[in-house]
């Protein structure tokens, strides 16, 4: 209906959306209270569960569109598209937002080219100007920022992780869950095996409030157990700067920058990292950036909240008893 | 087998942008533009695949103002065998759906059987042209692939997919589009053979009329280009590793609540 706001659930394939949601439904009610319409999840998936439905509705989804057939996992564009957009012409939902995540990228994307309607990717902000969504988006590694509107609706929005306020949890709510009879296309893509990447045992990169990142003054790959170490004492994720991935250090899915992830945690750690503009794209949203780096003049300084000219070597286990000894408080 | 490969120009991740007069687009004087790098990974790509089937074809193909020659040119120095420069007015404020819709009236006349994209393009990282392309060609689509083998037919294509956690192997039928994550290859660097070589090869110039399309209205629009808020000074915290490292837990913790 008119005035939905429309979220497409990403979830953690066992039935649960992942904590990305509070934020995306978050922003989704915060706009829809505005335009007087309400917060609505869209979710495609082999498999949900009654726990997952519930969370959705504590996060603000008045109704929950579930499509549930084993046809939607792995995700496929040829297969989740067609009937996005059978939902959107049914509906015409006012928005339809999603996270930046890898398939919902793509997700959205087909989506615009088959609805012939505009998509702001990536955005970091959202508000309504005239009764109009207009989107703040980061250029040029983060150089520029663009605000983008739309020509006509649905406006159609992928949200930058940890950037939206999360929804505060409505305990007790519940979404009316509706099951959309769709037309489901015949694919050709066929998936011929998943391989899991080896966990770290710490936080997604992408959605970890706090981020422990290394760079060349790592010196070497084995010395990423000093950072791995921080990271497990205080709940962090481990990144890398291009310099340590392209070094073969580190996998690629761990490097930050602009040909690597886009991260917005809580508080960024940076050891050993000099702050290359196309470093700076991938993590310049942060909230709180701390860098230690033993060369005053390290760019990464110059957008630094606090700085330790300081051997990253002797700092970081100097850094890590503190924290624990500041937890155990 | 035919391959087209969707290159993007951008400015230099290094290069200095400045907003521009109307404020809504860069000023572009003085600007060094390089192809887009994950653009590069899709060109790498294109001629691996040529190279190990022992022929075919590698067309590059990009849209944009007379400046955009010199990518498409330095495309060809690396092996592409000829280029396609979409060059129009008509295109001047194409947002992404524009741009789709004219590369795919491209690709459909060219009728390759693969056409491979970069991720997304440095300048803007709307990173939605390869899927909507896909989606308006009705073809199968894979965005950030780390690996690929094209069956010896020249009728499919596995793909090795970046998915959240893991990586997903699909097989897709040709003709496909693809999108290359970082870590597909490492691009090579041109000769100096390829830099003289690419000189006689053919940029072939195509306007809106020859694809029958015309200027629409963007279906995005750009309300104004803003610079950053600067970020607040921040404080290099002095003393002994043990000293500073103690003021800087309890800043993160009391001042800036970080923890």
């Amino acid at each position: 209906m008119a005035g939905s706001f429309w979220c497409l659930v990403e979830d953690d394939r066992q039935g649960n959306p992942k904590k990305v949601m509070a934020e995306v439904l978050g922003e989704a009610g915060r706009l829809a209270s505005q335009a007087g319409g309400q917060a609505e999840a869209v979710w495609l998936t082999d498999k949900a569960t009654e726990a997952g439905i519930k969370q959705l509705g504590q996060w603000g989804a008045k109704r929950v569109l579930l499509l549930e057939n084993p046809a939607f996992a792995p995700y496929r564009g040829e297969v989740w598209t067609p009937v996005l957009a059978e939902l959107c012409r049914k509906e015409s939902p006012q928005a339809f937002f999603g996270a930046v995540t890898a398939r919902q990228r793509e997700a959205m994307a087909c989506l615009a080219a088959r609805l012939g309607a505009g998509l702001s990717a990536d955005s970091t902000a959202l508000g309504l100007e005239d009764g109009k969504l207009v989107a703040t988006r980061p250029i040029y590694a983060g150089k520029l920022i663009s605000k983008v509107t739309w020509a006509k609706t649905p406006w159609l929005a992928t949200l930058r992780p940890n950037v939206f306020k999360p929804a505060d949890s409505q305990p007790g709510a519940a979404p009316s869950v509706e099951k959309p009879a769709v037309t489901l296309p015949a694919a050709v893509m066929n998936l011929v095996e998943r391989r899991e990447d080896s966990s770290t045992g710490l936080p997604e990169l992408a959605e970890a409030e706090i981020v422990v990142s290394g760079g060349r003054g790592l010196k070497g790959p084995e010395n990423f157990v000093i950072l791995e170490s921080l990271a497990k004492a205080i709940g962090a994720a481990v990144g890398a700067s291009r310099a340590a991935v392209d070094a073969g250090w580190r996998p690629h899915r761990f490097q930050i920058g602009q040909t690597g992830r886009t991260i917005s945690p809580k508080l960024y750690l940076g050891f050993g990292i000099s702050g290359a503009i196309q470093h700076l794209a991938g993590m310049r949203t942060s909230k709180v950036i701390c860098a230690i780096n033993k060369d005053p003049e390290a760019p990464i300084f110059k957008i630094a909240d606090y700085g330790i000219v300081g051997d990253l070597f002797e700092v970081a286990p100097l850094l890590e008893q503190e924290f624990k000894k500041m937890l155990e408080k | 087998m035919k391959i087209l490969v969707m290159i993007k120009q951008v400015p230099d991740t290094a290069t200095q942008v400045k907003i521009g007069p109307d404020g809504k687009a860069i000023d572009t004087a003085g600007i060094t533009w390089i192809v887009s790098p994950y653009d590069e990974y899709a060109l790498e790509e294109g001629l691996r695949i040529k190279e190990k089937r022992g022929q075919g074809e590698v067309v590059a193909v990009a849209l944009g103002p007379d400046r955009v020659k010199e990518a498409l040119r330095s495309c060809l120095a690396m092996g592409a065998d000829r280029a396609i420069h979409l060059n129009d007015p008509a295109w001047e404020q194409a947002d992404t759906l524009m741009t789709a819709r004219a590369l795919a009236a491209v690709i459909k006349q060219e009728a390759p059987a693969l056409a491979l994209f970069g991720r997304q393009a440095i300048d803007d990282d709307m990173g939605a042209v390869g899927a909507a392309v896909a989606e308006l060609l009705g073809w199968p689509c894979a965005s950030w692939i780390m690996e690929e083998s094209v069956d010896e037919a020249g009728k499919a294509i596995r793909v090795g997919r970046q998915a959240e956690g893991g990586l997903e192997l699909f097989d897709l039928p040709l003709p496909a589009v693809v999108s290359a994550q970082k870590g597909l290859n490492e691009p090579r660097y041109p000769t100096l053979k390829g830099i003289m070589g690419a000189k006689k090869k053919e940029i072939k110039n195509i306007k809106a009329a020859d694809l029958g399309l015309t200027a629409e209205a963007p279906a995005l629009s750009v309300v104004k280009l803003e610079t950053l808020p600067p970020r607040p000074p921040g404080r290099i915290i002095p003393g002994e590793a043990a000293e500073a490292a103690k003021e800087l837990v309890r800043a993160l913790r009391e001042d800036a609540k970080a923890i």
